[in-house]
């Protein structure tokens, strides 16, 4: 089901952006590999040259004037070729293109879907789903310190800045499961700051869209609905959303389809209901230093507030 | 000569100790049914304890996060007051203790002021409340919060004035 899951590289672009970085990249490469191998040629040829007169000083004033304008062309070459990439991918993007305002915080990242009608904006958290070969928005800003957005496949860093919005587009080329993290040291878990972007054909997209757009589902069993009960009541409310329940608070992740989701805890654990059971019960094991408090319940308990969120699709 | 400079180098550089961020908390504890322990004057049997929080810089920083996530600034602004009292001044109507703080918060008060209880851990509520006392400057300044998130309209709370506080037994509302 879905898309196949890509490894993370810059040098397998999936869009237009990545496709000129990763370019870029390789001309750098291979230019810089070329003046290595030549600079190690010419110290080789010194060091085995049998002769043991000294050079002349014409020859001496030639080779290094030769090398500084060597170097100094090279250099510009790349100013100028890093020049043409910065405006190619910083180009100004179409209408018609999805927006999406990331904002990050401590550890993980808080994706909300704009939309003119503010009934039908959706708000989750670590993954992302967008629509093969259309431009994306993303608005990017932070709750507390820098961090940076990075997905290698689709394009370079963007850092997010406290109290400053900045903006950029991406679009990806061919449908996957494209992994980004923090790329900004941010605190203690920085690195468990991941997020997944899912590229999918329009149709696919729409369809997902539409069904986060829904209010979180009824409990339907005994054992959902003790679990319910027992998140409205306890200190989950105090920073937890989900839509259709009391439950409206924003410090933390949208938990509205939390099932639906690949992960918990921006990329930490795999969501089966043994790491959900774990997470809730003491997060500090499973990530030191994150927000959320230990939660000290029974096992029944636990069983039926996993149940609950484990029905959240 | 040398060799003794060198060890004393080395020795202070190991008598610097890093401050502890405490992760491991133990969340909800059961607690009895509320009791009345106003403390008119005086100390209280828990201030040692929730005091703790006051000399950590870790704790206040976080005190002072969750004082803006379970919007506490929703009443009572950023310190200043509006809906609730300010918090910043030197009146207090139920106690400057931090452990009469930390009641206030678990406990709630009367014209407004909701109970926590069940909603938020221990350890947190002692952080907000070292958070609350550190506004008027009751923390140690070494450890206080230097910069705000929001717009700054008062020095940060490394920066305040301690005041000294006083209790004044009826909300300024009764008073006028």
């Amino acid at each position: 089901m879905g898309p196949a899951t890509v490894a993370q590289s810059a040098l397998d672009p999936a869009g237009p952006q990545a496709a000129q970085l990763s370019h870029l990249w390789w001309v750098m490469f291979w230019v810089c590999t070329s003046v290595f191998l030549v600079v190690i040629a010419i110290v080789a040829s010194a060091v085995l040259r049998r002769n043991s007169e000294p050079t002349p000083d014409r020859l001496l004033t030639g080779s290094v004037a030769f090398g500084v304008g060597a170097t100094v062309a090279i250099l510009f070459g790349f100013l100028v070729i890093s020049f043409i990439t910065g405006r190619a991918v910083a180009s100004t993007v179409d209408a018609g293109a999805v927006t999406i305002t990331v904002t990050g915080q401590q550890w993980w990242w808080n994706v909300e879907y704009i939309d003119p009608a503010p009934n039908l904006r959706v708000r989750t958290a670590n993954e992302i789903h967008i629509p093969v070969g259309r431009p994306i928005v993303f608005n990017l800003a932070s709750r507390d310190v820098i961090h940076s957005f990075w997905v290698p496949n689709l394009h370079g860093k963007r850092d997010l800045i406290p109290g400053y919005q900045t903006s950029f587009w991406l679009q990806a080329d061919r449908p996957g499961v494209y992994r980004g993290q923090c790329a900004e040291f941010c605190g203690h878990q920085h690195a468990w700051m991941a997020l997944y972007v899912t590229a999918e054909s329009d149709a696919e997209y729409k369809r997902w869209l539409a069904a986060q757009r829904e209010p979180a589902v009824e409990p339907g069993s005994d054992i959902t609905r003790r679990g319910q009960e027992l998140f409205l009541k306890s200190t989950c409310t105090q920073c937890h959303t989900i839509r259709g329940t009391i439950a409206g608070a924003v410090s933390g992740p949208d938990l509205t389809h939390v099932a639906s989701r690949g992960s918990l805890a921006a990329g930490t654990l795999s969501n089966t209901r043994e790491h959900i059971e774990r997470w809730v019960r003491d997060p500090q094991q499973a990530k030191p230093g994150n927000r959320m408090p230990p939660n000290a319940m029974s096992d029944d308990d636990l069983h039926a507030l996993s149940a609950y969120l484990e029905s959240l699709k | 000569m040398k060799v003794v400079m060198a060890i004393l180098a080395v020795s202070v550089l190991v008598a610097c100790e890093r401050e502890k961020r405490e992760f491991h908390q133990s969340g909800i504890v059961p607690q009895t049914t509320p009791v009345t322990d106003l403390y008119p004057g005086g100390g209280t049997p828990h201030a040692a304890e929730r005091s703790k929080y006051e000399g950590n810089a870790y704790a206040l920083s976080q005190g002072k996060m969750l004082f803006s996530a379970y919007n506490c600034t929703g009443c009572h602004a950023n310190g200043g007051g509006g809906m609730g009292p300010a918090l910043m001044d030197d009146q207090w109507i139920y106690g400057y203790e931090p452990d009469q703080v930390y009641k206030s918060i678990l406990e709630g008060r009367p014209n407004g002021m909701p109970t926590f209880r069940g909603k938020i851990p221990d350890e947190q509520l002692g952080e907000i409340a070292a958070y609350v006392r550190s506004l008027s400057g009751q923390a140690p300044k070494a450890a206080a919060p230097g910069r705000d998130d929001h717009m700054s309209g008062k020095p940060a709370e490394s920066s305040t004035e301690k005041r000294s506080p006083k209790i004044s037994a009826l909300p300024p509302s009764a008073v006028q």
